[in-house]
């Protein structure tokens, strides 16, 4: 599996508590019960965890899981 | 030598307003600001009140409870009564002080911190001998009850301490401090009209930017992350670790920053203290009203953290005075 991912992954499960099951790449915020604010500490848990910003308009037009370690992985994300 | 806390007090007014009471004007409900900000009501002065009627009542009650009178006054508060002048010559002339040093400090939702810093400043540099400092805050008068984003945020408050000197090492010794700021980031959470750049002509009224705007994410994350910063830099300044807070008192903005900031710093929940849910974000007397409502235990070793306008954050620790009651 893409290691962005497995990263992603582990942040959503450890710092959001979120079910290992519910994660797949398809899954958007919402069906993750992950509301704006969450997106927001997503963001910055991206920025420490992979050293990548992600600006919050870029966040706003994040759908999907796969959408996101897209991005991550065009900011130069390393895992 | 250090400045000693010796008495607590504090104001707030009678009025609760709950989400439901803001909810039935605006396009939010009780729910959305339960979860995203952990505030379930605020206090509204009534029209008429100001901020030094706050800061009288919360610096009479400290005084009373340290018995002692005060050579200087600092009120924190970025609600003054009238632009100019500051409050702090009124608070104290009304509190019967006569005619000591009297000054307002403005560093928004990080007063309270910078405010103690201040107090120390004047105890060490021996101009005076025991200084009442107030954070108070009128916040619903620069609220736009228009602004869903805005308007569950805040509500009106004081708490006060007086300090004298006394032995560092003493309960109720305060410091070391860490303070910062970050004035690229000013616009990101300011009044934009009615100060010295753009008057509140009536334009300004008109596009309510007489109003506190803030982009509140980009607030939360630089919030987030100079609150962990600055509180690790202020532990290190101390010699204490992480292990040695007993509690965790953080500027009362939003339960969901406290709780991102604890985390990061390894503060388990059980020591925590969050009270955002009664009064909203006080500003300069969110601190000062956690203090009163924690229960703290007499040498509890206390972690002190804000961040607000400006951009401003400070840290310091106390360990918990036994303190009479105000």
């Amino acid at each position: 599996m893409n290691p962005i991912y497995e990263k992603v992954k582990g942040v959503l499960v450890d710092k959001f508590g979120v079910e290992e099951s519910e994660v797949t790449p398809e899954a958007s915020f919402e069906d993750l019960d992950l509301d704006s604010l969450d997106l927001v500490e997503f963001a910055l848990a991206a920025e420490e965890e992979l050293g990548v910003r992600i600006s919050d308009e870029e966040a706003e037009q994040l759908e999907t899981l796969s959408d996101t370690v897209k991005l991550l992985e065009e900011k130069g994300a390393s895992a | 030598m250090s400045a000693v806390i010796r008495g607590l007090g504090t104001a707030v007014p009678d009025r609760v307003v709950t989400n439901a009471e803001l909810a039935a004007t605006l396009d939010t409900t009780d729910e959305w600001v339960r979860t995203r900000t952990g505030i379930a009501e605020r206090r509204i002065a009534e029209v008429g009140t100001a901020t030094a009627d706050l800061a009288v009542e919360a610096g009479a009650e400290a005084l009373k409870a340290a018995g002692e009178q005060a050579d200087a006054v600092v009120i924190a508060t970025s609600t003054p009564d009238r632009s100019l002048p500051g409050v702090g010559p009124e608070v104290a002339a009304r509190l019967g002080l006569g005619t000591v040093n009297a000054f307002d400090v403005n560093a928004a939702c990080t007063g309270f911190v910078y405010g103690l810093a201040v107090a120390a400043g004047l105890i060490a540099g021996d101009i005076a001998d025991r200084v009442l400092l107030v954070g108070a805050e009128t916040m619903s008068r620069i609220t736009d009850f228009s602004d869903r984003s805005t308007a569950v945020l805040f509500g009106d408050g004081a708490g006060a301490v007086l300090l004298s000197r006394g032995a560092e090492g003493d309960q109720g010794a305060v410091g070391p401090f860490d303070l910062g700021s970050d004035g690229d980031a000013s616009d990101l959470l300011c009044v934009p009209a009615g100060g010295s750049r753009r008057p509140a002509d009536p334009d300004a009224i008109a596009a309510r930017d007489t109003f506190l705007q803030m982009d509140g994410r980009e607030v939360y994350r630089q919030a987030v992350r100079r609150m962990v910063a600055s509180s690790q830099k202020v532990l290190d300044r101390a010699g204490l670790t992480v292990a040695d807070v007993d509690r965790l008192v953080g500027h009362q903005a939003n339960a969901r920053i406290l709780d991102a900031v604890a985390d990061r710093l390894g503060v388990a929940p059980e020591r925590r203290f969050v009270n955002v849910a009664r009064y909203g974000n006080t500003s300069a007397a969110s601190i000062p009203l956690a203090l009163a409502d924690a229960d703290l235990e007499p040498g509890e070793q206390v972690l002190l953290t804000a961040f607000g306008a400006g951009m401003t954050w400070g840290s310091t620790v106390v360990r918990w005075p036994s303190l009479p009651p105000g």
